[in-house]
């Protein structure tokens, strides 16, 4: 066992652990912190994506023992006295996420890649989510979202379409909701 | 998965990490950035007896200018690759191959040195190193020894390292003015390269004066384009003289065949994807 | 016919709530991790369980030693199959397609044999997640290792090694539908020997994972002779009934929830092994259990699906009308038979015709045993396998003729003017405009300009060539009518149940039957009563998934959430309008015949200023002071819907691809459809769901497969290998819809769940072939990895993928077995 002191979404912990601890099992083991979710071994499917020391990483691919002294931030630690960061509010406007478990990580990737790049365009929002996996959305509302965060994030008024409800921007509301007799 | 059980050291010195690795017992792996170690722990491929973590090592981290060279510390992360102004204005090719690098989160963790200690064929870094000509310092108890690239890579996820050695810096040739470009080819964002080509030219008037291609996962290491470098120096920058060149980029070539190739389509790759390499290195 | 609502300014009536687009209540817990995954739950004293698993596909158990695991540290207990032998019995198969198929039983801990790498042969129970890991590496079995059967081709020949040695042949059944046998259509034979032209190809639909997001997970918690089992399952119901059948746990003993649900596409809809012995080893210990699957396990041993090697024959007259169509299946069913396994196919088997006008059709499946994990349901369940062969024989038809390939659908496809139209399969379809999807799609796509530069772009023999892939899809949703079920074999029926509490403060408790995993239901069914009780979106909550609460079900698969489960929750409703009427009249002393209910209230007509909301009506009938004789102090209602037919969504997808020759390497360049599901509830939902089925379809046309090696081995065994596009290995979608109702349900909505993912595989392959058709490619194998495609374009023809181009009629050899007839109309 190994003695590890860290700061998890403004509290602070010191915790005896094995050295072969996950820093994600750490968090939803011994922490409680269930809102980082593990998916899958090898480190592709980035759902358990947290901010070590303000950067993101994929928490099943670093020892608890390697956050000591370290900040952690997760899912649970962004909204602010009960209000939703704009990450997570887009995400609900956008229709960003279906079943919901890779929402955690994602958001979390989106908001470290609008942290680099502040109006990210649909193709760089696609590059910088790449390290995170949905089998739900198709990631098209997910990009909106991102951009749109980004837009609140960098206090643009997000610009053109991306502002305006998805399906009132583009396809299932829209022109193309034909009326047929 | 959870890994098996380890015993774990972290050093903050180099010479306390060669000591912490002479007395981690038979099986002690070297824990740089983790993304390709970990996962393998945690599919307990790997169930080392020791593993000596590097990540507080301070003097491993960084870019440094030394004469006609940089020098980059194995511990320093591909994020910090990616916004190194000496990478930038000296060694491109190596930015541009390390944007292609797994995704965001990996790159905040995994590590230049690393990814060329691991010596995976299919890695992008190895075949960039051998191209630019880097130097790889070596320390061991018994002091320091620079290996060239050319002797590094040795076979199959196999270094120059020996047992109780650290990979420390790597020392690159600065190359301003060198037009370079790094072609990879995989099947989606987060797969390895089937194959990848790390093309540097130096261009003389409309002329090829020099060119360096440096080719991944065409065999148990990463390759040196020999013939196609010898047909491209002094050639005309003209696309029939690039594209000749370029059939000589599987010579001697031994690429393995697997799920996603088999070894005459990563030979055929090879030539276009070397093509297009030095096509776009040379700013055509 | 209803059409998309749109507020109406002329009279008060609030705004409709079917047709907005509604953000999720559901949101709220997913985005902020405050979630409910199985995985989450902690109970006191629970212990953790770990599979030892098999690493030989196919042998039998000659020793196990597990006395080194007893020993470890935090080891509880170590079970093998021979210690539950006598109470695991036999996972469940509800679907016994023909009545000789053969199930050769599954137990959830191998005993003697396994039969597929990956299959349980031991479990470890232990204080933690660790320690149950740890031994099992201390586990010793020793296997007398079998030939082992993996290729569909070989397993049914007659000198084949069997998968299993109590059986007579590696075949589970052979299931035909031949539609001149059925009256539904001419004889097939005769249209083939009469036809001008015939067309034969081998399509392969290779093997899938549903790679759902969130591992399964399990965990039972006892109390006395009660067990509680939480699992990340889409059926709670349905295993309820499976479990107390199979372990004899009385069903009234037994309480399933499904909490958070963190996706499904049809590889949760089966009682697993693992549930089993979940709950067998919490009754043995007395003490909760959980387990949780990594990824590699999950990828390895929860089921897959489609692998089915297609051989289809198409018969035309030279100007391209359609006079035949013959279908015959290999399905692999991997080592034993879940719970819909056998059925998979069948459920395709009425949709190959797609949407065209057949005269004649003959299917024949058989069912193949291979030593490979069991095949279940995966997202579109047997109508993907049958659109993809229908477009993409269309195309090779059309090649065949020289004709365009939208000419031949457009000249065989059913007109809108002859809808209902019953097609050669026997299925009624209800309503649609195919003509007006496809040019509505053509214009989102803007085709001619995509054409004009594929033109150019082959003239000038460029190194990128430009296709265009159609598919012009139909599919069967709602699932299902009970008798129709019935008449297929299946053990169960397809009715959907919904109960409405009306709570003293006006709020609604909403109980459904249908369990979602990610589908928005709470949003949706909140809209659905909003509208018909006329209260407020926000005073509707929506409770799903625990069998103690919602008592009666039968879960979420097949598109049939809102068609049929929707259906029952609007059902209710009029039932809690009707009660609370008779409640409204007597407190208004007016009769019921002079009530109105509009907006929530109930007003005597033509007296204007009276009225009595629903929600105060709740509140009079909990006082319960003052009500009608004869009538039950309640407005609770509960309603059960079985649907008279199946819906049939349709729509045009249409793939623009760019093809690199040099690499093989193909890019999607632009991606439209229109998709009409009938009545759109919620615009973001159906988007949403189309998004997704897009990229589950297109995977499975450019990067899923599952690769078995030589012994067995599943190699695409992580993320790694097994290849779910990231953002950046999607385009953007252009999506839109037409909207013609369903009949066979009050809300109109056809489904939504499957489309994307039915309808874009063969979009996407058609259009990567007519990119390079020039250059003499005929076929490539799926995924469309660069170098398949690069060696159908450097060798021709199928690029060497493919077996000889026999006529499937010279293959067919069986024209004489049972027919399954009829059963569909």
């Amino acid at each position: 066992m190994t003695q590890i002191s860290v700061r998890v979404d403004g509290a602070s912990y010191s915790d005896d652990v094995e050295p072969r601890t996950l820093l994600v099992h750490y968090l939803r083991e011994q922490l409680g912190k269930v809102g980082t979710v593990v998916g899958c071994d090898t480190s592709n499917c980035g759902a358990c994506t947290v901010h070590l020391d303000g950067e993101a990483v994929k928490s099943c691919t670093v020892f608890a023992v390697q956050a000591d002294g370290s900040e952690v931030t997760t899912i649970e630690g962004i909204s602010q006295n009960g209000t939703l960061h704009p990450m997570q509010k887009a995400f609900h406007e956008m229709h960003g996420l279906q079943c919901g478990f890779c929402t955690p990580g994602m958001i979390m990737a989106s908001i470290d890649l609008v942290n680099d790049n502040p109006d990210p365009s649909e193709d760089e929002v696609r590059e910088g989510i790449e390290g995170n996996l949905c089998r739900c959305t198709g990631y098209q509302n997910i990009v909106r979202a991102v951009q749109q965060a980004a837009g609140e994030m960098h206090g643009r008024a997000a610009s053109g379409t991306s502002h305006e409800s998805p399906a009132v921007v583009d396809t299932a509301a829209a022109p193309h909701v034909a009326v047929q007799s | 998965m959870i890994p098996a059980p380890f015993a774990y050291a972290r050093p903050s010195t180099i010479d306390e990490a060669l000591q912490a690795v002479a007395s981690g017992g038979e099986d002690v792996k070297i824990l740089a950035g983790g993304q390709s170690l970990i996962p393998v722990m945690r599919l307990r491929l790997a169930a080392p007896e020791t593993v000596v973590d590097l990540t507080r090592v301070a003097e491993l981290r960084g870019v440094r200018e030394e004469g006609d060279a940089i020098v980059v510390g194995a511990m320093t992360t591909h994020s910090d690759v990616l916004s190194d102004p000496l990478i930038a204005r000296y060694a491109p090719l190596i930015a541009e191959a390390t944007e292609t690098v797994a995704d965001r989160q990996v790159r905040h963790r995994g590590t230049f040195g690393g990814a060329l200690a691991h010596a995976d064929p299919a890695g992008d870094l190895p075949a960039v190193a051998l191209a630019l000509d880097a130097e790889f310092v070596v320390a061991g108890l018994e002091g320091r020894r620079t290996v060239p690239a050319a002797d590094f890579f040795v076979d199959y996820l196999t270094t120059a390292l020996q047992e109780g050695e650290l990979l420390v810096e790597i020392r690159i040739p600065k190359r301003e003015g060198w037009g370079m470009h790094y072609e990879k080819f995989n099947r989606v964002a987060q797969a390895w390269s089937i194959v990848a080509v790390a093309a540097a030219v130096r261009m003389e008037g409309g002329r090829i004066a020099e060119a360096r291609i440096g080719l991944t996962n065409m065999g148990p290491t990463p390759l040196r384009a020999s013939a196609v470098e010898e047909a491209l120096t002094g050639a005309e920058a003209t696309g029939e003289a690039i594209a000749a060149a370029a059939e000589h980029a599987a010579d001697g070539t031994t690429p393995s065949s697997d799920l996603n190739a088999q070894a005459d389509y990563r030979q055929h790759l090879a030539q276009v994807l070397t093509r297009r390499a030095v096509t776009a290195a040379a700013g055509l | 016919m209803t059409l998309v609502e749109e507020p109406t300014t002329a009279d008060a009536v609030p705004e409709k709530e079917i047709g907005k687009a509604r953000r999720r209540k559901e949101d709220a817990r997913l985005i902020t991790g405050r979630t409910t995954w199985t995985d989450n739950m902690v109970l006191p004293g629970m212990l953790h369980m770990a599979f030892v698993r098999s690493p030989v596909a196919h042998g039998k158990i000659t020793q196990i030693d597990v006395s080194a695991a007893q020993q470890a540290p935090g080891v509880i207990a170590v079970f093998t199959g021979r210690d539950v032998a006598d109470e695991q019995g036999s996972l469940p198969c509800a679907w016994p397609v023909t009545p000789d198929m053969v199930n050769p039983g599954h137990p959830s801990i191998a005993v003697d044999e396994v039969n597929h790498v990956g299959e349980a042969v031991a479990v470890i129970v232990a204080r933690s997640k660790v320690a149950a890991q740890d031994a099992v590496e201390l586990v010793d079995v020793d296997y007398d290792v079998l030939p082992v059967v993996l290729d569909m081709e070989e397993a049914v020949k007659a000198d084949a090694h069997l998968c299993h040695d109590h059986t007579s042949s590696n075949t589970s059944y052979h299931f035909v539908f031949d539609a001149g046998d059925a009256g539904t259509g001419a004889d097939t034979e005769q249209a083939f020997a009469d036809a001008e032209v015939v067309v034969s190809r081998r399509f392969v639909q290779q093997r899938l994972i549903p790679a759902f997001m969130e591992p399964r997970s399990v965990v039972v918690q006892p109390q006395g002779d009660n067990y509680t089992l939480w699992s990340s399952t889409q059926i709670p119901h349905i295993l309820r009934v499976m479990l107390a059948m199979v372990t004899g746990v009385p069903e009234h003993k037994l309480r399933v929830i499904a909490p958070d649900v963190g996706g499904g596409f049809g590889g949760k809809i089966t009682p697993t092994p693992e549930e089993v012995v979940t709950l067998l080893v919490a009754r043995r210990l007395g003490k909760p259990i959980k387990w949780t699957e990594t990824r590699s396990e999950s990828l390895m041993t929860a089921h897959h699906g489609r692998d089915q090697i297609q051989y289809i024959d198409v018969a035309a007259d030279r100007e391209g009308n359609v006079k035949g169509l013959r279908v015959r299946l290999l399905a692999d069913m991997g080592a034993y038979l879940r719970l819909i396994t056998p059925g998979i196919p069948a459920l395709g088997a009425f949709m190959f015709p797609g949407i065209y006008k057949f005269p004649a059709y003959r299917f024949e499946c058989d069912g193949v045993f291979t030593n490979k994990v069991p095949t279940d349901a995966y997202r579109g369940a047997g109508r993907p396998e049958a659109t993809f062969a229908i477009e993409r024989i269309m195309d090779e038809l059309a090649d065949e003729l020289g004709m365009d390939p939208l000419e031949v659908r457009k000249k065989n496809w059913i007109n809108a003017e002859e809808f209902p139209f019953t097609t050669v399969a026997g299925l009624q379809y209800d309503s649609g405009d195919y003509e007006k999807a496809t040019q509505d799609a053509l214009d989102l796509l803007g085709y001619d300009e995509l054409r004009a530069e594929q033109k150019r772009r082959r003239e000038s023999n460029d190194p990128l060539q430009l296709g265009i892939g159609f598919s012009t899809f139909t599919e069967m949703c709602g699932l299902a009518p009970s008798r129709v079920l019935g008449s297929l074999s299946f053990g169960a029926g397809g009715w959907e149940s919904a109960s409405i509490r009306m709570l003293p403060t006006g709020k609604v408790e909403v109980v459904t039957g249908s369990t979602p995993h990610g589908q928005g239901h709470e949003t949706a069914w909140s809209q659905l009563v909003a509208d018909h009780l006329g209260v407020p979106f926000e005073d509707v909550e929506v409770l799903h998934g625990d069998t103690a609460i919602s008592s009666k079900g039968l879960d979420t698969y097949g598109s049939r959430s809102l068609v049929v489960g929707g259906t029952a929750v609007v059902k209710a409703a009029e039932k809690v309008v009707a009660k609370a009427r008779r409640i409204a009249a007597h407190l208004l002393e007016a009769s019921e015949d002079d009530l109105e209910f509009s907006g929530g209230k109930f007003s005597v007509r033509g007296t204007p200023g009276t009225g009595l909301g629903i929600q105060e009506i709740a509140l009079a009938i909990f006082a319960a002071h003052d009500y009608p004789e004869g009538i039950e102090p309640s407005i609770d209602a509960e309603a059960t819907f079985d649907p008279e037919n199946f819906s049939f969504p349709h729509g045009t997808h249409l793939c623009a691809m760019e093809v690199d020759t040099e690499t093989g390497f193909v890019k999607i360049r632009k991606y439209a459809c229109v998709d009409d599901v009938g009545t759109i509830v919620n615009p973001l939902i159906v988007e949403g769901q189309v998004h997704g089925g897009l990229a589950q379809g297109i995977a499975q046309a450019l990067y899923e497969e599952a690769v078995y090696d030589a012994d067995g081995n599943l190699t695409t065994g992580t993320f790694v290998d097994y290849l779910v596009p990231a953002a950046s290995d999607l385009p953007h979608f252009d999506t839109g819809n037409t909207v013609h109702t369903a009949p066979s349900n009050p809300i109109g909505a056809k489904g939504v769940g499957e489309a994307g993912c039915i309808a874009s595989t063969p979009a996407v392959v058609n259009a990567a072939i007519d990119a390079v058709r020039h250059l003499g490619v005929s076929d490539i194998r799926m995924p469309l990895t660069p170098e398949r495609v690069w060696r159908a374009i450097h060798e021709g023809g199928d690029g060497g993928d493919r077996a000889s181009a026999r006529t499937n009629a010279q293959a067919a050899d069986s024209s004489d077995a049972p027919s399954t007839a009829g059963g569909l109309q």
